[in-house]
């Protein structure tokens, strides 16, 4: 028997309308685990390089974690995994809300598209009953609205739907998947869902999930329980109240926006507004906020309660989560009540919630700047606001320039020209990034900005804290309970962590603590997309409930797959190298790794450098950022290097100052 | 032994749709309890609890799974509390003909909340961090009554659908197997 997944992909060619039902080799599970890893050997195998988001070969993967479905409290992730139409790099954007458990107990652990429907079609999961069904009806339809139409339909209240709105039909590259309360943003999966001609997944099931050593398990499972109540009494000191508490940000929850407003920055990404925060505009948003939330509400099997039911008068009810809640009111230089007003309309088309804001800014700094003209603008209102509900319609429904700017702003500079590239400066990857610009280069982000494969900051971060604690006496209580470092050496870095002075930044943490922050950090991020469980309970706040010396348990006890840290870290590794090579053959290089060039005013090229070469080393990849023979080999991914070497990639440090070469002719 | 006077712990849970927040661990917990052996599989489909959650309308009743009977009602009310229209089905606790809920998805044979039987607690109430469902105990003089078990439960349903003729008929065939 398989325990915590299923054994069984469901395989659906949209081409020729072929569902199947296909076993799974365990063995993959042991080395890649379910989620992120084991999609990433499904793009490895079976998407080349030459395949384009929007080709029929481009495989569309729906992976509920290992431990979804479990009663592993908060572990309900969707890792959506393909080509991005966006960066052209492989995404893997994550969802939680109620779907991976569902496709559980229907019995799949996975959801493998390929090809493309010649019409609009939504499949129907129902345990073993699998069908491709005609959605022409839902065309145009928002997501959330689709969703509520197919329940309608198949009267079933209780199916769960990821959908995508207008702007994934249309190809968006910045279309979203939304489901319930939660959404898979970033990387423009929404558009090569639409691109496959697919408006819908709906999923039900009523079979069960087994665990292999049950009351193991569940003593596992109320120990998380118990520390989250502890964590929820005793929150962090000394950080800023979103980051002292579990869950993703609780900006549902939260009045005081401070914090952000003061310290991101407003329209393209460019505007400090250090006195933004005044008494008034504290009172005006706390009724905004408290007179259209409903209610706080949670994912499946969380009793974190992230995400609200937000009703703006005159408007349908929508569900929203995290950051969205400021990004449409800070491009737009207004106020939370637009944010909210506009966030549903947003919602209902499917954008991420990042880039739409961005691009719409991007797009008016252009207007100003003579790049763009009126002309480019027909009829559009005189008012901000109007201008951005004028935006968004004309993105959506790619309408004159709203064409170009639905490709999101590096490939929109690059069509526009006259210099237009100046003002897509907020992008990594090609993708638009969290409107921050801070003074000082800090090293730790700098690296995570740069060699991160997620390509978006705001999930790598988290586990060491994001600044020193001003007291020695501070950080020494906040190291005594810090159980959930993998090696006591990470308190030391801390303690010794000053906010002026020798041990400051930039030069402190030194450049190989860095490195092995870092990669502490992202390990806990990619176990997590693994297993399905939520960044915010663990790899995304400091002292999380689930961490490197519970997870190999949790593992053990209920995938029956033997587990130890070290044997989880080192699996963690291989599919984070395995998804690097993947981005290699695509062509991902030294030179596309830089953080957005503004992003800090003090910049130290040489330190920089430093930390780039360090933690590739570290990491076992050569002066390019590619995995080396010896750490391929190690891995047991063998078979990357000999595709590399059919390839002509150069895993040896001489070729890498050659390419070097490239990469400066680039820049020319 | 019936009609005759006994002190009774009576378990109630009280529920308060209002902290409710949808997240369904009442559910996970309650199937994974009752999974024999225990805790060894999980599946909200063989819950004794549901959630009735619509948040796009603010709906969120938890409700436990009370008898089974025969027949649907004849008519149903429609109630409007808060300004939410709920259909009388919301409420209900039975096991019922007309909708798959409290029913083993394989079978078909009703369930019933048991409220955890040898447990200090119900499990749900434990695993419910919002508060929404609340234990309470309380005393009370009841007439003694013989209670039925889940096999009766399940035999009645059978007898049900199948007539008492067929359903001994083939127990006779199974016994006369061994
Ligand atoms: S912590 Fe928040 S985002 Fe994560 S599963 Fe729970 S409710 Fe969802
Ligand atoms: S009291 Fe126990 S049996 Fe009843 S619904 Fe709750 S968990 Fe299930
Ligand atoms: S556990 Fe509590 S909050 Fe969650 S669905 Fe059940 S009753 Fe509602």
């Amino acid at each position: 028997m398989r325990y915590a997944e299923t054994g069984f992909n469901l395989e659906v060619d949209l081409t020729r309308g072929n569902i199947e039902r296909v076993a799974t080799d365990p063995r993959d599970t042991e080395l890649y685990l379910g989620g992120l890893g084991t999609n990433a050997k499904i793009l490895w195998d079976r998407v080349p390089p030459e395949v384009d988001a929007f080709s029929p070969e481009n495989l569309l993967i729906f992976g509920a974690g290992l431990l979804c479905g479990t009663p592993a409290t908060g572990c309900n992730r969707t890792i959506v995994s393909t080509i991005s139409p966006l960066t052209r790099l492989m995404a893997f954007s994550m969802m939680g809300g109620f779907w991976a458990p569902e496709l559980k107990y229907a019995g799949y652990d996975k959801v493998i598209l390929r090809g493309k429907s010649p019409d609009l079609v939504y499949l129907w999961i129902n345990n073993d009953k699998v069908e491709i069904r005609d959605a022409s009806h839902l065309q145009g339809k928002g997501a959330i609205e689709t969703a509520e139409l197919i329940k309608h339909e198949l009267e079933e209240p209780r199916a769960q739907v990821a959908a995508i709105g207008l702007a994934g039909e249309n190809r968006v590259y910045f279309a979203s998947i939304e489901q319930g309360r939660s959404s898979a943003s970033r990387g423009g999966i929404g558009a090569v869902m639409g691109d496959k001609g697919v408006k819908a997944i709906v999923v039900r099931g009523t079979t069960d999930i087994n665990i292999a050593q049950p009351l193991e398990y569940i003593e596992l499972c109320n120990e998380v329980m118990e520390y989250i109540k502890f964590r929820n009494e005793n929150p962090i000191k000394w950080v800023e109240p979103v980051l002292s508490v579990l869950g993703s940000p609780q900006e549902m929850a939260i009045h005081d926006e401070k914090w952000h407003t003061t310290n991101f920055v407003w329209g393209n990404a460019r505007t400090r507004r250090k006195d933004f925060w005044t008494e008034d505009v504290a009172t005006k948003w706390m009724e905004t906020l408290d007179s259209m939330r409903t209610r706080l509400i949670s994912c499946y099997n969380c009793p974190m309660q992230c995400g609200a039911t937000i009703s703006v008068p005159g408007l349908p009810t929508y569900m929203m989560k995290c950051f969205s809640k400021l990004t449409y009111t800070m491009a737009a230089f207004s106020d939370l009540e637009f944010g909210l007003r506009i966030a549903q309309r947003a919602t209902e088309y499917g954008l991420d919630g990042f880039s739409t804001p961005q691009v719409m800014a991007f797009a008016l700094e252009l207007l100003e700047n003579g790049i763009l003209t009126d002309k480019d603008f027909p009829e559009m209102p005189e008012d901000n606001e109007g201008r951005f509900y004028y935006l968004l319609d004309k993105i959506v429904n790619r309408e004159g320039v709203g064409d170009i700017l639905a490709n999101g702003t590096y490939w929109a500079a690059k069509e526009i020209g006259k210099s237009a590239e100046a003002y897509a400066h907020n992008n990594i990857k090609k993708q638009e990034q969290l409107p921050l610009k801070l003074s000082m280069m800090n090293p730790i982000y700098f690296l995570m900005y740069c060699t991160g494969e997620k390509i978006s900051i705001t999930q790598i971060e988290g586990q060491f804290p994001q600044g020193p604690f001003p007291k020695r006496e501070q950080r020494e209580e906040f190291v005594k309970d810090w159980f959930q470092v993998p090696d006591e050496k990470f308190k030391q870095y801390f303690l010794d962590w000053e906010l002026r002075g020798e041990n400051s930044i930039p030069y402190y943490p030194t450049v190989e603590m860095c490195c092995d922050i870092v990669d502490w950090q992202e390990r806990m991020h990619y176990i997590d997309d693994a297993l399905g469980m939520c960044a915010g309970l663990s790899s995304f706040p400091m002292k999380p409930p689930y961490h490197i010396h519970n997870f190999p348990k949790f593992i053990s006890s209920g995938a029956g797959i033997e587990m130890d840290e070290e044997k989880l870290t080192k699996a963690a590794k291989r599919y984070r190298t395995l998804v690097r090579a993947i981005n290699i053959r695509r062509g991902m290089r030294k030179k596309d790794e830089k953080p957005p060039e503004d992003h800090w005013k003090h910049r130290f090229p040489d330190l920089e450098k430093d930390l780039l070469d360090t933690y590739y080393k570290y990491k076992g990849w050569n002066d390019e950022g590619i995995p080396t023979k010896e750490s391929l080999n190690e891995l047991g991914l063998d078979y990357v290097y000999e595709d590399f070497v059919k390839r002509g990639i150069s895993m040896d440090s001489e070729d890498a100052s050659s390419n070097d070469a490239s990469a400066e002719k680039e820049k020319e | 032994m019936t009609g005759e006077k006994k002190k009774k712990t009576i378990k109630t849970i009280k529920i308060n749709i209002d902290k409710c927040h949808g997240c369904r661990a009442c559910e996970v917990i309650c199937s994974a309890f009752h999974a024999s052996p225990k805790y060894s599989s999980n599946n909200p489909a063989r819950s004794r609890i549901r959630i009735l959650r619509d948040p796009l309308r603010d709906i969120y009743v938890p409700v436990y799974a009370g008898e089974y009977t025969v027949a649907e009602c004849a008519g149903r009310d429609k109630y409007i509390i808060d300004g939410k229209e709920y259909d009388e089905c919301a409420f209900c606790r039975a096991s019922c003909p007309s909708r798959e809920e409290f029913k083993e998805p394989d079978s078909g044979l009703p369930l019933k909340c048991d409220m955890c039987e040898d447990e200090e607690e119900p499990l749900c109430v434990k695993w419910c961090p919002a508060d929404a469902l609340v234990y309470e105990e309380r005393e009370e003089e009841v007439e003694e009554e013989v209670e039925q078990g889940e096999l009766e439960i399940g035999l009645e349903v059978l007898v049900d659908k199948y007539g008492m003729q067929k359903l001994t008929n083939a127990i006779g065939r199974m016994s006369g197997k061994d």
